[in-house]
Parts: C-alpha cells; sequence; structure tokens
C-alpha cells in the first residue's frame, strides 16, 4: 500500500475544502486535499445560476466561475490536490491521524496527518427521509441530483415536472427545467410558509406562473412504471382535509426537502454530533471532540451563501495551523441556544478572541431582537428588521461583551429571540 | 386597478400594490423604504432578468475527451440582466451554439445580442489542460 505524509489533510475539495487548504498553506504546513469527484469545486459546479460571490468577490458569479476563481488562488500554492479520490476510513485517536483512502489512479493509499479538516458538505434528504407513500416508479428525483443531470450531464429528467418542498434548490431548478422547455406544474409545501427566499420565488416561480401550495402535504406518489402523478391534500388548522385531496398528472417529481451534513466518516471515526445541525459539535477553534480534527462548510451545519462557507473555511483553516503550533483556548465558554434559536454553530466562544457565531432561528418575524446573555446577563441585543429560519444569522462576540465570562467557574453564553 | 408585486431587493419582502397614474408614473404603496418604488418602477415598466443556462460542446479540437470528466454542456450566462420579454430568445440563441474547445472562462460567445449591450459569456474554462 503507498503510504503519504503530510502535516494536514482536508477531506473534500468544495469551497470550503479549497479555503481551509488556502489558509494551511500560507501558515507554511504541506497540505493536500483528497475529493473524490474528478474535479474541485463541489456542489458549486453544477449551481450555473447566478448568487455567488459578493461578499467575496464583489461580483455576483455563477457557481463554477465562483470555484474557478478560488481555485486559482489555490494554483499558485504548494497544496497538493487529489481528486478522483475517496476517503474510506479515518483512525483518529492517535497524534498522528490515518486516512484510508481510495482512487482508480492510486488504488488504495494511506494517508497520514498531524490534523484533519473535515469539509465534505452535505446530501440531500430523500424519499425515504420524508416517507412519502403509493408507488415506486422511475421519475423520482432529488432536486440537487436533477440539477447535476441537466446542467453538467446534459440530460432532462422529464417533461411535465412537479417539485416537493420549496426549498431554494428545488426553486432555481423549477426556472432550469422551465428553461429547457419542461412544464412546471406546481411546487407543494408542507409548512405554511415557503422555505426558499423570496427572490427566488419572485424569480423562479411568479415569472413562470408555476403555482406554489402552501399547507399541503404529498399524500401519494402514483404510476406503476413511470411516475403518472401526485396526490396533494391540504393542510387546514393542523388537520390533513383527506376529503379535500386532488392528484396532479406528471411524469416527473422533484424533492427539494432539505440537506443532511455528510457525516458517516466522522461517526466511524467517534467523531460527537449536534442533533441540531447533524453536524459535528465544534468548539472556538472549530475543532470538534477530537483533537486536531477541525470541521467547515455544509459538513459542519448547512449554509445559504457560498461566501460564509469561504469565511468559516478560512477561520478552520487558520485555528487549524495555530493549534498544531499548541496554541488553545485559555477559557471557554458553552454557548446555549435560547428562546427561537435552533442552533448556533461553534457551539463554544473564547472570551479572549473576536468569535464569529452562525445561527438559525425557528421564527419568521420582522422587527426582531436577538439578544446575547451570560449567566442571564443581558450583554448585547441587535436588531433585526426580518428573520426567518431560511436565512442564517450572525453575531459578532469579541473579549468586551465576553468579558464577565471569566468571572464564573461553568459560564454559560445564552443567545436567543424575540 | 392596482397590481401587486412583493419587493426583492432585501429579505423583508414588502408587499406593494401599484397604482398606474395616467401620465404613465406609478403611485406605489406598502413599500417600508424607498427602494420599493425604484424596484416597483423597474419591475412594471422595464424587468430584467440575468439568463444562466448551458450550451452544447463542439468536441473536434479536442484528443483527450476524458479530461472533461463528466461535463457534457458548458454553463453560460448574460454578463447583464437581459430585458425579460426577450429571455426566450436569449435561450434559443444559447441553444443554438456550439462551442469549442478549449475555452476560457468569461469568453464571448454571443456579442451585444440584439443590441442590448448585454453578451453571453462561458461561465467556465474547459479543455484547457487537455491542450497543455
Ligand atoms: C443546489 C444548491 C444551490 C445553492 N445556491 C447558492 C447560491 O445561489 N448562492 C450561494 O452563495 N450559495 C448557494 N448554495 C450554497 C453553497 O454553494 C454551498 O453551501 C457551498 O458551495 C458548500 O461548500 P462545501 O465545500 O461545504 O461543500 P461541497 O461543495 O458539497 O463540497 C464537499 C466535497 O467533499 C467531497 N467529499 C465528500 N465525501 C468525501 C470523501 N469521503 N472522500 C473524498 N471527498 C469527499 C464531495 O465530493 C464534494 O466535492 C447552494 C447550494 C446548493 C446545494
Ligand atoms: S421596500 Fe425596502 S424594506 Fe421593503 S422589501 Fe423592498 S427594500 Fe426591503
Amino acid at each position: 500500500m503507498k503510504e503519504l505524509y503530510f502535516d494536514s489533510v482536508v477531506i473534500g475539495g468544495g469551497a470550503a475544502g479549497m479555503a481551509s487548504a488556502l489558509e494551511l498553506d500560507k501558515a507554511g504546513l504541506s497540505t493536500a486535499i483528497l475529493e473524490r469527484e474528478e474535479c474541485l469545486g463541489g456542489i458549486l459546479g453544477q449551481c450555473i445560476h447566478n448568487g455567488f460571490g459578493l461578499i467575496e468577490f464583489n461580483e455576483e458569479l455563477s457557481g463554477p466561475e465562483f470555484a474557478e476563481k478560488v481555485e486559482e488562488r489555490l494554483a499558485a500554492t504548494g497544496v497538493r490536490a487529489f481528486t478522483g479520490l475517496t476517503v474510506m476510513e479515518l483512525q483518529l485517536a492517535s497524534e498522528l491521524k490515518t486516512l484510508y483512502c481510495y482512487s482508480g489512479q492510486h488504488g488504495v493509499l494511506r494517508i497520514n496527518a498531524k490534523l484533519v479538516v473535515l469539509a465534505m458538505g452535505c446530501r440531500e434528504r430523500n424519499r425515504g427521509n420524508i416517507r412519502i407513500p403509493g408507488d415506486r416508479p422511475a421519475g423520482v428525483y432529488t432536486a440537487g441530483l436533477a440539477q447535476r443531470l441537466v446542467n453538467i450531464e446534459g440530460y432532462i429528467p422529464g417533461k411535465d415536472v412537479v417539485i416537493i418542498g420549496s426549498g431554494d434548490i428545488g426553486l432555481i431548478m423549477a426556472r432550469r427545467m422551465s428553461w429547457v422547455g419542461c412544464k412546471v406544474h406546481a411546487v407543494v409545501e408542507i409548512l405554511p410558509y415557503p422555505s426558499g427566499l423570496t427572490r427566488n420565488i419572485v424569480q423562479c416561480l411568479n415569472d413562470f406562473d408555476i403555482p406554489l401550495y402552501l399547507s399541503h402535504l404529498t399524500t401519494r406518489i402514483i404510476g406503476r412504471k413511470r411516475v403518472e402523478g401526485v396526490e396533494i391534500t391540504p393542510i387546514e388548522s393542523g388537520a390533513i382535509m383527506t376529503e379535500k385531496a386532488f392528484v396532479i398528472p406528471c411524469d416527473t417529481v422533484l424533492l427539494s426537502v432539505g440537506l443532511v451534513p455528510e457525516n458517516e466518516l466522522s461517526k466511524m471515526a467517534g467523531v460527537e454530533i449536534n442533533p441540531m445541525t447533524n453536524g459535528p459539535f465544534a468548539d472556538s477553534m472549530l475543532m470538534t471532540n477530537i483533537p486536531g480534527v477541525f470541521a467547515c462548510g455544509n459538513v459542519l451545519h448547512v449554509h445559504d451563501l457560498v461566501d460564509y462557507v469561504v469565511e468559516e473555511a478560512r477561520r478552520a483553516g487558520i485555528y487549524a495551523a495555530s493549534w498544531l503550533k499548541g496554541n488553545s483556548p485559555k477559557a471557554e465558554a458553552r454557548v446555549k441556544t435560547g428562546a427561537n434559536v435552533r442552533y448556533t454553530a461553534p457551539s463554544r466562544v473564547d472570551p479572549d478572541k473576536n468569535n464569529k457565531l452562525y445561527l438559525r432561528s425557528l421564527i419568521v418575524k420582522n422587527d426582531a431582537q436577538l439578544e446575547v446573555r451570560i449567566n442571564n446577563r443581558l450583554v448585547k441585543s441587535i436588531k433585526k428588521t426580518h428573520i426567518q429560519p431560511s436565512e442564517m444569522l450572525t453575531v459578532d462576540l469579541g473579549p468586551k461583551e465576553l468579558e464577565s465570562v471569566k468571572d464564573s467557574p461553568d459560564p454559560v453564553v445564552e443567545i436567543a429571540i424575540s | 386597478m392596482s397590481e401587486e408585486l412583493i419587493c426583492i431587493t432585501c429579505p423583508i419582502g414588502c408587499h406593494l400594490s401599484i397604482e398606474r397614474l395616467p401620465e404613465g408614473k406609478l403611485a406605489v404603496s406598502g413599500n417600508r423604504c424607498p427602494r420599493g418604488i425604484k424596484y416597483a418602477n423597474e419591475e412594471l415598466l422595464n424587468p430584467k432578468r440575468v439568463v444562466s443556462a448551458t450550451a452544447a460542446i463542439d468536441y473536434s479540437g479536442i484528443e483527450h475527451e476524458e479530461s472533461l470528466a463528466e461535463i457534457a454542456r458548458i454553463p453560460v450566462r448574460t454578463d447583464a440582466a437581459y430585458p425579460k420579454e426577450g429571455v426566450n430568445e436569449v435561450l434559443a440563441a444559447i441553444y443554438a451554439l456550439k462551442v469549442k474547445l478549449p475555452i476560457k472562462r468569461g469568453t464571448i460567445l454571443l456579442a451585444d445580442f440584439k443590441g442590448s449591450g448585454v453578451n453571453v459569456i462561458a461561465a467556465r474554462s474547459l479543455g484547457l489542460e487537455a491542450l497543455a
């Protein structure tokens, strides 16, 4: 078996992996990126729509352009990128981490490193995850798979489409399918409000007169060999109105029902997972419970903007390199999710530095207030003109705000929305 | 008769109601800030969209097709927003293209489309390694 040694390895060559590798390289560490696809860029390669890079590059780019611009930065460094190489198993317990990998070109490889950055991204929830009853015909795809088929591989999965779930990927695909000549008959959402951005509702549905059925449950997929239709049922005041069910004929169903961080590898290796994010618990250095193992991007928690992914990944790279030099926080405080907050990432803060926390709200609200309390004392309050679960929020907490953390043995920083 | 629009300039998404005044101007209400008025004017009087799609590839210049991985079409987009009523014409022109490889990101594929000043550009580089 071929054996290789690096100071640091990054698993996954998407936006997160590339951005963290750039920082590890800058810190003088020998660094490898391990990517199972034939090219770098991750999910960006299939996101051909506009809307990437306003923060990072100050212009609105498509996904492939964003990826290529980051790749160009990478090409100018000493980072070694392996593509077509899948990481199969991690052994993380000892000081030297070992990764067992497989590639068509190299066969089985053992790669060793002093630190590992997890950047495996996420995958889509599928029909099994949301349990739609009915037949099992051909023609049911996740929206992201359909996006890959249409945008990269050049196949159109069907002609008459119904999209289940109003997440942004589904909305983007509604426009894309319309633009390749398909008819999108409906988007069906179980919640009373859409889970995607208003911008996408307007430009991807309203532009094409695609009806959006809110508070509707998909009760059946119909079809023997190929999808013939979906049965949907309105929900009124919490009750499923069976007698009001109706069928929308179609030959293709796209599911846009959420993303889950890809943590099978991490779990097998003993990384502790936060049930609220399905990503690892991370401390103020974005380090998991295993010393020397860091996480960033969609594998840590699902992001909606690639610019935030890059920002977070850069910090992971900087912290990881600093950890290897022997730096670690002197004191840390737990972050507790208060009222109306689903999660925060990371879940710890360091009172000696500037911390950036990402969080998601559980509610939709105008004129909301985001409040930070330390041991029940208010230390920061931020006005938000509008919040919704699909838009990630950020909070900066610096040494001044966190000063009182040092006064108690087990300080709790609580973040709440009202 | 008033028309309804949702302002998409910021995430609040105000529901705007718009009256068309006799002299061709618009009276906008429901906006929480002046940007809503600007949005309503653009969207009702001169709506525009950025178009992104994919184009077919002409492989004749490429010896090692396998270096393209599974990429069967090249992503392209307009470099600025194009009048909404002409979007289908832009799409038809994109679908009629056969893009010769290798190609560099940003290369203009359709220049100054119908005199609009808007170009269609390649949204990624492809086949450059195969040439090297
Ligand atoms: C469909 C869609 C539309 C989006 N639209 C927008 C938008 O309009 N604007 C915006 O700013 N953001 C958008 N985003 C969000 C943003 O693009 C992503 O959050 C970001 O690109 C994720 O980067 P990542 O590196 O964390 O994950 P990914 O890009 O998923 O990268 C993870 C990589 O890890 C690799 N990998 C996984 N496991 C292994 C393994 N075992 N061995 C080797 N390699 C492995 C995968 O192959 C993949 O390449 C969108 C996201 C999606 C999914
Ligand atoms: S009118 Fe102003 S506040 Fe309302 S959505 Fe538009 S930009 Fe936002």
